[in-house]
Protein backbone atom coordinates (compact mmCIF):
# COMPACT_ATOMS: atom_id res chain seq x y z
CA UNK A 1 0.00 0.00 0.00
CA UNK A 2 1.31 3.25 -0.83
CA UNK A 3 1.80 6.25 1.30
CA UNK A 4 -1.24 8.71 1.48
CA UNK A 5 -0.20 11.51 0.54
CA UNK A 6 -1.25 15.08 -1.11
CA UNK A 7 -1.88 14.10 -4.22
CA UNK A 8 -2.59 9.52 -4.39
CA UNK A 9 -4.71 7.61 -2.31
CA UNK A 10 -4.47 4.49 -0.49
CA UNK A 11 -3.71 2.37 -3.01
CA UNK A 12 -1.11 4.76 -4.67
CA UNK A 13 -4.08 6.35 -7.20
CA UNK A 14 -4.29 10.12 -8.33
CA UNK A 15 -6.85 11.93 -6.04
CA UNK A 16 -9.19 13.82 -8.27
CA UNK A 17 -11.35 14.87 -5.29
CA UNK A 18 -11.31 18.34 -4.13
CA UNK A 19 -14.14 19.37 -2.16
CA UNK A 20 -15.12 22.91 -1.64
CA UNK A 21 -16.43 24.18 1.80
CA UNK A 22 -17.49 27.84 1.95
CA UNK A 23 -16.76 30.41 1.76
CA UNK A 24 -20.99 30.71 1.87
CA UNK A 25 -21.36 27.48 3.90
CA UNK A 26 -23.68 28.00 6.96
CA UNK A 27 -21.45 25.96 8.83
CA UNK A 28 -18.83 28.77 8.78
CA UNK A 29 -20.35 31.39 10.49
CA UNK A 30 -19.21 33.54 8.23
CA UNK A 31 -17.26 33.78 4.81
CA UNK A 32 -14.77 31.25 5.68
CA UNK A 33 -13.69 28.74 2.75
CA UNK A 34 -11.83 25.58 3.00
CA UNK A 35 -10.45 23.38 0.41
CA UNK A 36 -10.59 19.95 1.55
CA UNK A 37 -8.30 17.46 -0.25
CA UNK A 38 -10.80 13.98 0.20
CA UNK A 39 -9.81 10.11 0.00
CA UNK A 40 -13.36 8.87 -0.41
CA UNK A 41 -14.71 10.40 2.81
CA UNK A 42 -11.82 10.80 4.87
CA UNK A 43 -9.87 13.84 4.58
CA UNK A 44 -6.01 13.83 3.92
CA UNK A 45 -5.42 17.49 3.98
CA UNK A 46 -7.43 21.01 4.09
CA UNK A 47 -6.18 24.98 3.20
CA UNK A 48 -8.17 27.34 4.66
CA UNK A 49 -8.41 30.40 2.82
CA UNK A 50 -9.06 33.45 5.09
CA UNK A 51 -9.85 36.87 4.10
CA UNK A 52 -13.26 37.61 2.98
CA UNK A 53 -14.31 39.81 5.59
CA UNK A 54 -10.75 41.69 5.68
CA UNK A 55 -11.72 45.74 6.61
CA UNK A 56 -7.94 46.41 7.36
CA UNK A 57 -8.83 47.39 10.88
CA UNK A 58 -5.45 47.46 12.02
CA UNK A 59 -4.44 50.27 8.82
CA UNK A 60 -7.69 51.96 9.29
CA UNK A 61 -6.80 52.30 13.23
CA UNK A 62 -3.35 54.43 12.17
CA UNK A 63 -5.90 57.10 10.56
CA UNK A 64 -8.29 57.37 13.18
CA UNK A 65 -7.99 59.06 16.51
CA UNK A 66 -7.59 57.42 19.78
CA UNK A 67 -11.36 57.30 20.68
CA UNK A 68 -12.69 56.97 17.20
CA UNK A 69 -10.38 53.40 17.42
CA UNK A 70 -12.96 52.22 20.32
CA UNK A 71 -15.66 51.67 17.18
CA UNK A 72 -13.09 49.75 14.91
CA UNK A 73 -12.31 47.74 18.06
CA UNK A 74 -16.14 47.00 18.60
CA UNK A 75 -16.22 45.82 14.92
CA UNK A 76 -13.33 43.17 15.35
CA UNK A 77 -14.86 40.52 17.19
CA UNK A 78 -18.71 41.29 17.17
CA UNK A 79 -19.99 38.76 19.78
CA UNK A 80 -18.00 39.98 21.89
CA UNK A 81 -17.92 43.86 21.38
CA UNK A 82 -17.06 45.09 25.35
CA UNK A 83 -14.36 42.59 25.92
CA UNK A 84 -12.64 44.07 22.81
CA UNK A 85 -13.41 47.57 24.08
CA UNK A 86 -11.84 46.84 27.21
CA UNK A 87 -8.93 45.72 26.08
CA UNK A 88 -8.19 48.76 23.69
CA UNK A 89 -8.77 50.88 26.39
CA UNK A 90 -6.59 48.97 28.56
CA UNK A 91 -3.69 49.29 26.17
CA UNK A 92 -4.32 53.16 26.10
CA UNK A 93 -4.55 53.60 29.76
CA UNK A 94 -1.41 51.68 30.64
CA UNK A 95 0.76 53.59 27.72
CA UNK A 96 -0.53 56.85 29.71
CA UNK A 97 -0.58 55.64 33.45
CA UNK A 98 -4.27 56.41 33.62
CA UNK A 99 -6.11 55.38 36.78
CA UNK A 100 -9.28 54.16 36.61
CA UNK A 101 -11.92 54.19 39.01
CA UNK A 102 -13.06 51.35 41.01
CA UNK A 103 -16.72 51.74 39.69
CA UNK A 104 -15.73 51.87 36.45
CA UNK A 105 -13.49 48.86 36.69
CA UNK A 106 -16.42 46.95 38.40
CA UNK A 107 -18.92 47.69 35.60
CA UNK A 108 -16.74 46.79 32.88
CA UNK A 109 -15.93 43.54 34.42
CA UNK A 110 -19.74 43.29 34.79
CA UNK A 111 -20.72 43.69 31.94
CA UNK A 112 -17.67 41.64 29.80
CA UNK A 113 -18.66 38.95 32.11
CA UNK A 114 -22.15 39.17 30.76
CA UNK A 115 -20.89 39.87 26.90
CA UNK A 116 -18.85 36.60 27.92
CA UNK A 117 -22.48 34.37 28.26
CA UNK A 118 -24.20 35.90 25.50
CA UNK A 119 -20.95 34.78 23.31
CA UNK A 120 -21.06 31.62 25.01
CA UNK A 121 -24.69 31.23 24.45
CA UNK A 122 -24.42 31.66 20.64
CA UNK A 123 -22.01 29.16 20.86
CA UNK A 124 -23.96 26.65 22.21
CA UNK A 125 -26.95 27.52 20.18
CA UNK A 126 -24.43 27.32 16.89
CA UNK A 127 -23.39 24.13 18.10
CA UNK A 128 -26.40 22.27 18.45
CA UNK A 129 -27.27 23.49 14.80
CA UNK A 130 -23.82 22.19 13.52
CA UNK A 131 -24.75 18.74 15.11
CA UNK A 132 -28.51 18.95 13.78
CA UNK A 133 -30.60 19.94 17.33
CA UNK A 134 -32.64 22.72 16.57
CA UNK A 135 -34.40 23.40 19.19
CA UNK A 136 -31.50 24.18 21.88
CA UNK A 137 -30.43 27.31 19.33
CA UNK A 138 -33.91 29.31 20.31
CA UNK A 139 -33.48 28.93 23.89
CA UNK A 140 -30.32 30.32 24.35
CA UNK A 141 -30.95 32.76 21.66
CA UNK A 142 -33.77 33.79 23.44
CA UNK A 143 -31.34 34.26 26.42
CA UNK A 144 -28.75 35.82 24.43
CA UNK A 145 -31.50 38.39 23.58
CA UNK A 146 -32.59 39.13 27.16
CA UNK A 147 -28.53 40.02 27.71
CA UNK A 148 -28.60 42.62 24.57
CA UNK A 149 -31.69 44.20 26.17
CA UNK A 150 -29.89 45.34 29.32
CA UNK A 151 -26.90 46.37 26.95
CA UNK A 152 -29.05 48.51 25.00
CA UNK A 153 -30.48 49.48 28.12
CA UNK A 154 -26.86 50.53 29.57
CA UNK A 155 -24.59 51.91 26.47
CA UNK A 156 -27.57 52.60 23.62
CA UNK A 157 -26.87 49.86 21.26
CA UNK A 158 -27.27 46.15 21.33
CA UNK A 159 -24.09 45.24 19.62
CA UNK A 160 -21.82 48.31 18.61
CA UNK A 161 -21.83 49.86 22.13
CA UNK A 162 -18.92 52.30 22.54
CA UNK A 163 -19.30 52.39 25.92
CA UNK A 164 -16.22 52.37 27.46
CA UNK A 165 -13.62 55.38 27.94
CA UNK A 166 -10.34 55.59 28.27
CA UNK A 167 -10.10 56.30 32.20
CA UNK A 168 -13.68 55.37 32.73
CA UNK A 169 -17.25 55.05 30.95
CA UNK A 170 -18.85 57.32 29.09
CA UNK A 171 -22.00 57.66 31.37
CA UNK A 172 -23.27 55.82 34.57
CA UNK A 173 -25.28 52.73 34.45
CA UNK A 174 -29.07 53.49 35.07
CA UNK A 175 -30.33 53.41 38.74
CA UNK A 176 -32.24 50.23 37.83
CA UNK A 177 -28.86 48.89 36.79
CA UNK A 178 -28.48 46.42 39.64
CA UNK A 179 -31.80 44.90 40.08
CA UNK A 180 -32.00 44.79 36.19
CA UNK A 181 -29.09 42.38 36.24
CA UNK A 182 -29.91 40.21 39.34
CA UNK A 183 -33.01 39.63 37.27
CA UNK A 184 -31.62 38.58 34.56
CA UNK A 185 -28.85 36.45 35.71
CA UNK A 186 -32.00 34.15 37.59
CA UNK A 187 -33.00 34.26 33.72
CA UNK A 188 -29.88 33.40 31.87
CA UNK A 189 -29.44 30.72 34.95
CA UNK A 190 -32.55 28.97 33.82
CA UNK A 191 -31.92 29.01 30.07
CA UNK A 192 -29.01 27.28 30.36
CA UNK A 193 -29.67 24.73 32.48
CA UNK A 194 -32.63 24.06 29.71
CA UNK A 195 -30.31 23.82 26.50
CA UNK A 196 -27.87 22.24 28.45
CA UNK A 197 -30.18 19.76 30.34
CA UNK A 198 -31.65 18.89 26.39
CA UNK A 199 -28.28 18.82 24.80
CA UNK A 200 -25.03 18.52 26.79
CA UNK A 201 -26.39 14.54 27.56
CA UNK A 202 -27.96 13.50 24.55
CA UNK A 203 -27.03 10.71 22.89
CA UNK A 204 -26.99 11.43 19.33
CA UNK A 205 -24.75 14.98 20.42
CA UNK A 206 -22.81 12.65 22.28
CA UNK A 207 -22.11 10.35 19.65
CA UNK A 208 -21.41 13.26 17.01
CA UNK A 209 -18.77 15.04 19.09
CA UNK A 210 -17.02 12.55 21.48
CA UNK A 211 -13.52 11.66 20.50
CA UNK A 212 -13.38 13.58 17.49
CA UNK A 213 -10.58 15.99 16.86
CA UNK A 214 -8.64 15.05 20.01
CA UNK A 215 -5.91 17.67 20.83
CA UNK A 216 -3.36 16.27 23.42
CA UNK A 217 -1.90 19.41 25.55
CA UNK A 218 1.41 18.94 24.21
CA UNK A 219 -0.34 19.62 20.62
CA UNK A 220 -2.65 22.32 21.66
CA UNK A 221 0.05 24.39 23.02
CA UNK A 222 2.24 24.13 20.23
CA UNK A 223 -0.42 25.19 17.91
CA UNK A 224 -0.77 28.27 20.01
CA UNK A 225 -4.17 27.59 21.03
CA UNK A 226 -5.52 29.82 23.80
CA UNK A 227 -9.71 30.38 25.78
CA UNK A 228 -11.67 27.48 25.95
CA UNK A 229 -9.74 25.38 23.32
CA UNK A 230 -6.75 25.11 25.10
CA UNK A 231 -8.44 24.25 28.45
CA UNK A 232 -10.65 21.46 26.81
CA UNK A 233 -7.14 19.87 26.30
CA UNK A 234 -6.27 19.82 29.72
CA UNK A 235 -4.23 22.92 29.75
CA UNK A 236 -5.15 25.13 33.08
CA UNK A 237 -4.06 28.42 31.49
CA UNK A 238 -6.53 31.80 31.72
CA UNK A 239 -5.24 35.39 31.67
CA UNK A 240 -7.57 36.12 34.25
CA UNK A 241 -6.30 33.72 36.65
CA UNK A 242 -2.62 33.31 35.58
CA UNK A 243 -1.92 37.93 34.70
CA UNK A 244 -5.04 39.28 36.59
CA UNK A 245 -6.03 42.61 35.31
CA UNK A 246 -8.67 44.96 36.36
CA UNK A 247 -10.30 43.83 39.25
CA UNK A 248 -10.31 39.99 38.43
CA UNK A 249 -8.09 39.11 41.20
CA UNK A 250 -10.15 40.23 44.20
CA UNK A 251 -13.42 37.97 42.49
CA UNK A 252 -13.76 34.03 43.16
CA UNK A 253 -13.76 32.17 40.36
CA UNK A 254 -13.19 28.47 38.92
CA UNK A 255 -11.72 27.72 35.60
CA UNK A 256 -13.42 24.20 34.56
CA UNK A 257 -10.74 21.97 32.52
CA UNK A 258 -11.10 19.79 29.98
CA UNK A 259 -10.03 15.65 30.10
CA UNK A 260 -10.09 14.59 26.50
CA UNK A 261 -9.81 16.86 24.44
CA UNK A 262 -12.50 16.26 22.36
CA UNK A 263 -15.11 18.50 20.47
CA UNK A 264 -17.33 17.45 23.00
CA UNK A 265 -15.44 18.75 25.94
CA UNK A 266 -14.71 21.88 23.94
CA UNK A 267 -18.35 22.00 23.79
CA UNK A 268 -19.12 21.20 27.80
CA UNK A 269 -16.58 23.47 29.08
CA UNK A 270 -18.14 26.42 27.69
CA UNK A 271 -21.56 25.60 29.79
CA UNK A 272 -19.68 25.61 32.46
CA UNK A 273 -17.80 29.04 31.96
CA UNK A 274 -21.09 30.52 31.98
CA UNK A 275 -21.83 29.11 35.11
CA UNK A 276 -18.37 30.57 36.31
CA UNK A 277 -18.99 33.81 34.73
CA UNK A 278 -22.74 34.14 36.47
CA UNK A 279 -20.51 33.98 39.79
CA UNK A 280 -18.37 36.71 38.91
CA UNK A 281 -20.87 38.90 37.99
CA UNK A 282 -22.98 38.24 41.07
CA UNK A 283 -19.59 38.97 43.17
CA UNK A 284 -19.29 41.41 41.28
CA UNK A 285 -22.72 43.44 42.39
CA UNK A 286 -22.11 42.58 45.71
CA UNK A 287 -18.65 44.28 45.52
CA UNK A 288 -19.72 47.13 43.21
CA UNK A 289 -18.89 50.43 45.09
CA UNK A 290 -20.30 54.12 44.51
CA UNK A 291 -18.53 56.58 43.12
CA UNK A 292 -18.03 58.38 39.68
CA UNK A 293 -17.23 56.71 36.60
CA UNK A 294 -16.07 60.14 34.45
CA UNK A 295 -12.71 59.86 32.67
CA UNK A 296 -10.14 62.39 34.17
CA UNK A 297 -9.41 63.22 30.65
CA UNK A 298 -12.03 65.57 29.86
CA UNK A 299 -12.79 66.41 26.32
CA UNK A 300 -9.81 66.73 24.80
CA UNK A 301 -7.39 65.54 22.07
CA UNK A 302 -5.82 62.47 23.08
CA UNK A 303 -2.10 62.90 22.50
CA UNK A 304 -0.34 59.79 24.68
CA UNK A 305 3.21 60.15 24.86
CA UNK A 306 5.20 58.35 22.82
CA UNK A 307 5.72 54.54 23.53
CA UNK A 308 4.80 51.11 23.14
CA UNK A 309 2.69 48.57 25.28
CA UNK A 310 1.30 45.24 24.90
CA UNK A 311 -1.74 44.10 27.15
CA UNK A 312 -3.48 40.99 27.18
CA UNK A 313 -7.08 39.68 28.27
CA UNK A 314 -8.94 36.85 28.13
CA UNK A 315 -12.26 37.17 25.49
CA UNK A 316 -14.49 34.23 25.06
CA UNK A 317 -12.59 32.74 22.48
CA UNK A 318 -9.58 32.72 23.99
CA UNK A 319 -6.60 35.52 24.84
CA UNK A 320 -6.69 38.32 22.71
CA UNK A 321 -3.28 41.09 23.02
CA UNK A 322 -3.49 44.25 21.69
CA UNK A 323 0.52 46.03 20.84
CA UNK A 324 -0.36 49.75 20.53
CA UNK A 325 2.96 52.18 19.66
CA UNK A 326 2.55 55.76 19.99
CA UNK A 327 4.44 58.64 18.26
CA UNK A 328 3.32 61.15 20.20
CA UNK A 329 0.61 62.18 18.06
CA UNK A 330 -3.34 61.98 18.44
CA UNK A 331 -3.37 58.95 15.87
CA UNK A 332 -1.90 55.30 16.77
CA UNK A 333 1.18 54.83 15.21
CA UNK A 334 0.50 51.21 14.95
CA UNK A 335 -2.01 49.14 16.60
CA UNK A 336 -1.47 45.34 16.38
CA UNK A 337 -3.92 42.61 17.45
CA UNK A 338 -3.35 39.09 18.41
CA UNK A 339 -7.09 37.62 17.80
CA UNK A 340 -7.76 34.22 19.65
CA UNK A 341 -9.85 33.58 17.17
CA UNK A 342 -6.94 33.97 14.11
CA UNK A 343 -4.60 31.83 16.18
CA UNK A 344 -6.92 29.01 17.50
CA UNK A 345 -7.93 28.50 13.68
CA UNK A 346 -3.97 27.46 12.40
CA UNK A 347 -4.70 23.67 14.45
CA UNK A 348 -7.58 23.43 12.02
CA UNK A 349 -5.14 21.75 9.64
CA UNK A 350 -4.28 19.29 12.46
CA UNK A 351 -7.72 18.43 13.74
CA UNK A 352 -8.75 17.69 10.36
CA UNK A 353 -6.63 15.14 9.07
CA UNK A 354 -8.09 11.94 9.18
CA UNK A 355 -11.00 13.11 10.18
CA UNK A 356 -14.75 12.42 8.35
CA UNK A 357 -16.15 14.86 5.81
CA UNK A 358 -19.36 14.83 8.25
CA UNK A 359 -17.42 15.84 11.67
CA UNK A 360 -15.48 19.04 9.44
CA UNK A 361 -18.72 21.23 10.51
CA UNK A 362 -18.54 20.54 14.24
CA UNK A 363 -14.79 20.60 14.64
CA UNK A 364 -14.94 23.93 13.07
CA UNK A 365 -18.26 24.98 15.21
CA UNK A 366 -15.89 23.85 18.39
CA UNK A 367 -13.54 26.06 17.52
CA UNK A 368 -15.38 28.81 17.65
CA UNK A 369 -14.01 31.83 15.20
CA UNK A 370 -15.53 35.07 14.40
CA UNK A 371 -14.54 35.91 10.94
CA UNK A 372 -14.76 39.18 11.70
CA UNK A 373 -11.65 38.53 14.30
CA UNK A 374 -9.68 36.80 12.27
CA UNK A 375 -9.77 38.34 9.20
CA UNK A 376 -10.21 42.52 10.97
CA UNK B 1 -33.28 2.17 23.80
CA UNK B 2 -33.59 3.46 27.06
CA UNK B 3 -31.51 6.27 26.52
CA UNK B 4 -33.56 6.82 23.28
CA UNK B 5 -36.73 6.82 25.38
CA UNK B 6 -35.47 9.03 27.98
CA UNK B 7 -34.27 11.74 25.01
CA UNK B 8 -37.72 11.61 24.55
CA UNK B 9 -39.27 12.26 27.39
CA UNK B 10 -36.13 15.45 27.87
CA UNK B 11 -37.31 16.53 24.07
CA UNK B 12 -41.40 16.05 25.11
CA UNK B 13 -41.21 18.14 28.22
CA UNK B 14 -39.32 21.27 26.77
CA UNK B 15 -42.34 20.82 23.98
CA UNK B 16 -44.80 21.37 26.84
CA UNK B 17 -42.81 24.13 28.61
CA UNK B 18 -42.45 25.95 25.12
CA UNK B 19 -46.50 26.05 25.03
CA UNK B 20 -46.65 28.71 27.21
CA UNK B 21 -46.91 32.13 25.60
CA UNK B 22 -44.40 32.96 22.74
CA UNK B 23 -41.37 35.14 23.64
CA UNK B 24 -41.21 36.15 19.53
CA UNK B 25 -42.36 39.23 18.39
CA UNK B 26 -44.44 39.73 15.28
CA UNK B 27 -42.15 42.96 13.65
CA UNK B 28 -42.87 45.72 13.93
CA UNK B 29 -45.93 44.84 16.43
CA UNK B 30 -45.22 44.28 19.97
CA UNK B 31 -47.34 41.55 22.42
CA UNK B 32 -47.16 37.85 21.24
CA UNK B 33 -49.38 36.17 18.99
CA UNK B 34 -52.67 36.02 21.27
CA UNK B 35 -52.38 39.73 22.34
CA UNK B 36 -51.17 41.69 19.45
CA UNK B 37 -50.52 45.50 19.91
CA UNK B 38 -49.74 47.97 17.00
CA UNK B 39 -47.53 50.39 18.01
CA UNK B 40 -43.94 49.33 17.02
CA UNK B 41 -41.30 47.67 19.51
CA UNK B 42 -40.13 50.13 22.15
CA UNK B 43 -36.48 50.77 22.47
CA UNK B 44 -34.84 51.94 25.44
CA UNK B 45 -34.45 55.30 26.78
CA UNK B 46 -30.29 55.21 25.66
CA UNK B 47 -30.87 54.35 22.42
CA UNK B 48 -28.99 55.71 19.56
CA UNK B 49 -30.76 55.89 16.77
CA UNK B 50 -29.86 58.14 13.81
CA UNK B 51 -28.58 61.47 15.05
CA UNK B 52 -30.69 64.44 14.06
CA UNK B 53 -30.40 68.40 15.26
CA UNK B 54 -31.97 70.01 17.89
CA UNK B 55 -34.28 72.91 17.80
CA UNK B 56 -34.18 75.99 20.20
CA UNK B 57 -37.90 76.94 21.12
CA UNK B 58 -37.21 79.95 22.71
CA UNK B 59 -34.88 81.62 20.34
CA UNK B 60 -36.87 79.81 17.10
CA UNK B 61 -33.57 78.66 15.44
CA UNK B 62 -31.20 75.40 15.71
CA UNK B 63 -28.97 75.32 18.38
CA UNK B 64 -25.75 74.62 15.02
CA UNK B 65 -23.54 77.21 14.99
CA UNK B 66 -22.03 74.95 12.23
CA UNK B 67 -18.30 74.94 14.57
CA UNK B 68 -17.27 71.35 13.13
CA UNK B 69 -16.47 69.65 16.31
CA UNK B 70 -18.41 66.99 15.43
CA UNK B 71 -17.98 66.36 11.92
CA UNK B 72 -13.81 66.36 12.91
CA UNK B 73 -14.83 63.86 15.93
CA UNK B 74 -16.55 61.70 13.30
CA UNK B 75 -14.68 57.92 12.50
CA UNK B 76 -16.32 58.13 9.48
CA UNK B 77 -16.52 61.96 7.95
CA UNK B 78 -20.51 61.24 7.47
CA UNK B 79 -21.11 64.93 8.28
CA UNK B 80 -20.78 68.29 6.44
CA UNK B 81 -21.65 71.23 7.19
CA UNK B 82 -21.73 75.48 6.39
CA UNK B 83 -21.78 78.38 8.86
CA UNK B 84 -23.13 81.64 7.68
CA UNK B 85 -23.38 84.94 10.14
CA UNK B 86 -26.60 84.96 12.21
CA UNK B 87 -29.69 87.28 10.92
CA UNK B 88 -31.28 86.91 14.47
CA UNK B 89 -28.19 88.54 16.20
CA UNK B 90 -27.86 91.49 14.18
CA UNK B 91 -31.47 92.15 15.52
CA UNK B 92 -30.50 91.21 18.46
CA UNK B 93 -32.75 88.53 19.16
CA UNK B 94 -30.19 85.56 19.48
CA UNK B 95 -26.78 85.21 21.30
CA UNK B 96 -25.22 83.14 18.61
CA UNK B 97 -23.11 85.11 16.32
CA UNK B 98 -23.15 82.14 13.94
CA UNK B 99 -25.34 79.85 12.49
CA UNK B 100 -25.96 76.92 10.67
CA UNK B 101 -26.54 77.60 7.17
CA UNK B 102 -26.83 73.86 5.43
CA UNK B 103 -25.90 70.82 6.94
CA UNK B 104 -26.36 66.98 5.86
CA UNK B 105 -25.71 63.66 7.34
CA UNK B 106 -25.00 60.57 5.34
CA UNK B 107 -27.21 57.66 7.39
CA UNK B 108 -25.58 55.39 5.23
CA UNK B 109 -22.21 55.91 6.38
CA UNK B 110 -23.20 56.62 9.93
CA UNK B 111 -22.31 53.89 12.36
CA UNK B 112 -24.31 55.14 15.33
CA UNK B 113 -21.05 55.58 17.86
CA UNK B 114 -22.87 58.97 19.45
CA UNK B 115 -19.05 60.85 19.72
CA UNK B 116 -20.96 63.80 17.68
CA UNK B 117 -23.21 63.55 20.54
CA UNK B 118 -20.53 63.46 22.98
CA UNK B 119 -18.28 66.11 21.44
CA UNK B 120 -21.03 68.86 20.81
CA UNK B 121 -20.70 71.96 23.10
CA UNK B 122 -23.81 73.45 21.78
CA UNK B 123 -26.58 70.24 22.77
CA UNK B 124 -26.85 70.87 19.07
CA UNK B 125 -27.12 67.26 17.98
CA UNK B 126 -28.73 64.16 19.62
CA UNK B 127 -29.00 60.31 18.98
CA UNK B 128 -32.56 60.27 18.11
CA UNK B 129 -34.83 56.78 18.36
CA UNK B 130 -35.54 56.70 14.49
CA UNK B 131 -33.73 53.31 13.20
CA UNK B 132 -36.02 52.44 10.58
CA UNK B 133 -35.19 55.04 7.26
CA UNK B 134 -34.48 52.29 4.26
CA UNK B 135 -35.04 53.78 1.03
CA UNK B 136 -34.50 52.64 -2.46
CA UNK B 137 -31.73 54.96 -3.51
CA UNK B 138 -27.86 54.61 -2.98
CA UNK B 139 -28.46 58.44 -1.75
CA UNK B 140 -31.80 58.19 -0.02
CA UNK B 141 -30.10 58.55 2.83
CA UNK B 142 -28.10 61.94 2.85
CA UNK B 143 -30.37 64.41 4.86
CA UNK B 144 -30.13 67.78 4.47
CA UNK B 145 -30.53 70.28 7.40
CA UNK B 146 -34.52 70.40 7.14
CA UNK B 147 -35.21 67.02 7.58
CA UNK B 148 -32.62 66.69 10.46
CA UNK B 149 -34.24 69.12 12.13
CA UNK B 150 -37.76 67.65 11.58
CA UNK B 151 -36.22 64.88 13.18
CA UNK B 152 -34.83 66.11 15.90
CA UNK B 153 -38.03 68.29 17.17
CA UNK B 154 -39.66 65.32 16.87
CA UNK B 155 -37.58 63.21 19.00
CA UNK B 156 -37.44 66.57 21.91
CA UNK B 157 -41.36 66.47 21.95
CA UNK B 158 -41.23 62.64 22.33
CA UNK B 159 -38.81 62.47 24.76
CA UNK B 160 -39.01 65.93 27.01
CA UNK B 161 -35.70 66.35 25.61
CA UNK B 162 -33.60 68.77 28.10
CA UNK B 163 -30.33 70.34 27.06
CA UNK B 164 -27.49 67.67 28.24
CA UNK B 165 -25.62 71.03 29.27
CA UNK B 166 -28.48 71.80 31.58
CA UNK B 167 -28.81 68.26 32.89
CA UNK B 168 -25.57 68.76 34.41
CA UNK B 169 -26.30 72.33 36.18
CA UNK B 170 -29.68 70.53 38.03
CA UNK B 171 -27.65 68.06 39.43
CA UNK B 172 -25.04 70.14 40.34
CA UNK B 173 -27.92 72.62 42.19
CA UNK B 174 -26.00 75.28 39.97
CA UNK B 175 -28.25 78.22 38.73
CA UNK B 176 -30.69 76.82 35.63
CA UNK B 177 -30.91 79.63 33.67
CA UNK B 178 -33.62 79.41 30.81
CA UNK B 179 -33.32 80.36 27.23
CA UNK B 180 -31.87 83.35 26.14
CA UNK B 181 -29.60 84.01 29.67
CA UNK B 182 -28.21 80.62 29.50
CA UNK B 183 -27.41 80.78 25.80
CA UNK B 184 -25.49 84.19 26.48
CA UNK B 185 -23.41 82.37 29.54
CA UNK B 186 -22.79 79.18 27.53
CA UNK B 187 -21.34 81.50 24.32
CA UNK B 188 -19.40 83.03 27.38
Amino acid sequence: MAQVSKTTNRNGEPIEMLLNMGPQHPSTHGVFRMVLWVDGEKIVDVEPHIGYLHRGSEKLCEGEQYNQVITLFDRMDYIANFNNEQIYCRAVEKLMGLEVSERSEYIRVILCELNRIASHMLFIATMGLDAGAMTPSMFCFRGRERIQGLFEAVSGARMMHNYFRFGGLKEDVPDDFVPQVRELLELVKADTDESDKLLSFNEIFLARLKGIAVMTAEDAIDYGLTGPCLRASGVDYDVRKAAPYSVYDRLDFDVPIGLDGDCWDRYYLRVQEIYQSIRIVEQALDQLPEGSVESSLGRRLLRPPAGEVYVRAENPRGEIGVYLISDGSDKPYRVKVRPPSFCNLSALKHMLKDCWIADCVVILGALDIVLGEVDR
Amino acid sequence: MFNSLKGLVVTLVSTMHGLRAPVTRQYPSTGNLLKRHDEPTPVKDRFMGFPALTWDETVGEPYCTSCMVCIRGCPTQCMSAVMKDNPLFIEEKSTRRKIVDTFEINLNRCILCGICVEVCNFDAIVMTHEHEMSTYNRNGDRVDLSALLEIGQKHQKATDWIPPTKRVKAVTGGDTGTGPAAAEAESK
